[in-house]
């Protein structure tokens, strides 16, 4: 193939400052679980990025086919994650997290 | 002169980047949610260069289409008090941003050195390639056990989704089905002998 087509590592490095980011977002937004929620989305687009590239680039089509269960798994704790938000806003009028501490001992 | 699909993955990704950066800085988490459609919208588009275009109209139809509007339709039902949530928020930057830093360093070393990050990129893909029929013959052949419990794990979303966020309110008149239909005609009628009894 033609040189100056980006190379496997260009599109890990992207998956890892994507993956970062998300991180720091983890660690900034630590009281809004909203926010956290789409922080942890940003994660798992991270390492969709990885699996499609290996698969591109190892010509094994297994990887596309994790991503597509990534996809799934991701759209259904998106779903549980906002309803128990939606429950939790509903009894205590917030969604700071430093709030949900009701099962301290 | 660099290939255009080149320079096309240099701008996808460099907006991916950036809106990424934003949905974690945003102040308005409307914001958030809308640069995270931005950042979905590239991912898309880095997708279909690496010849998933089925996964990338998936994450367009399943993320854009769906989950982000879930997230949207929470934010802006959520009255929510921004001024608490954003207390202390650089408090913890310069941790989280020595931590991701390190992190990148370390794997961009690793990718450059290892020879894994030096495959070569496969030939071009030919045009007639049908990205979702390879991806479907393997789902419905080598994956089919986890194909179906994809499924279930689904079916489990939906019912746990329900079952947290359905509220039945008190004092509101509802029909009861089972009751109707379990009804026989000797509850509702009771006949009474009026006749005056004989003495």
């Amino acid at each position: 193939m033609s040189a100056g087509q980006p190379t496997l590592a260009a599109y890990l490095i992207l998956g890892a400052i994507l993956f970062s980011i998300g991180v720091v977002g983890i660690f900034l937004n630590r009281k809004n679980v909203i926010i956290l929620l789409m922080a942890i989305e940003l994660l798992l687009l991270a390492v969709n990025i990885n699996l499609v590239a290996f698969s591109h680039y190892l010509g094994n089509l297994d990887g596309q086919v994790f991503v597509f269960f990534i996809l799934t798994v991701a759209a259904a704790e998106a779903a549980i994650g906002l309803a128990i938000l939606v429950v939790y806003f509903r009894n205590r009028h917030s969604i700071n997290v430093d709030d949900i501490d009701e099962l301290r001992g | 002169m660099l290939p255009v699909t080149t320079i096309l993955f240099y701008i996808f990704s460099a907006i991916l980047l950036g809106s990424a950066t934003l949905v974690v800085t945003a102040r308005n988490p409307v914001y958030a949610t809308l640069y995270l459609v931005l950042a979905f919208f590239n991912a898309a588009a880095l997708f279909i260069l690496l010849g998933a275009e089925f996964l990338g109209l998936i994450l367009i139809l399943v993320y854009v289409g769906a989950v982000m509007v879930l997230f949207l339709f929470v934010v802006m039902m959520l009255d929510i008090n921004l001024a608490r949530l954003k207390e202390g928020f650089l408090g913890y930057l310069p941790l989280g941003l020595a931590i991701a830093i390190l992190g990148v360093l370390e794997l961009a070393v690793v990718f450059w050195t290892s020879p894994l990050g030096h495959i070569p990129a496969p030939a071009a893909i030919p045009a007639n390639a049908d990205n979702t029929r390879a991806l479907g013959v393997l789902l419905y052949t080598k994956y089919l056990y986890p194909f179906e419990i994809a499924a279930v794990i689904l079916l489990v979303a939906i019912v746990a989704a329900i079952a947290l966020t359905l509220r039945r309110r008190m004092g509101t008149k509802t029909q009861n089905i089972g009751a109707q239909m379990a009804v026989r005609a000797k509850d509702r009628v009771h006949l009474v002998d009026l006749r005056e009894p004989k003495s």
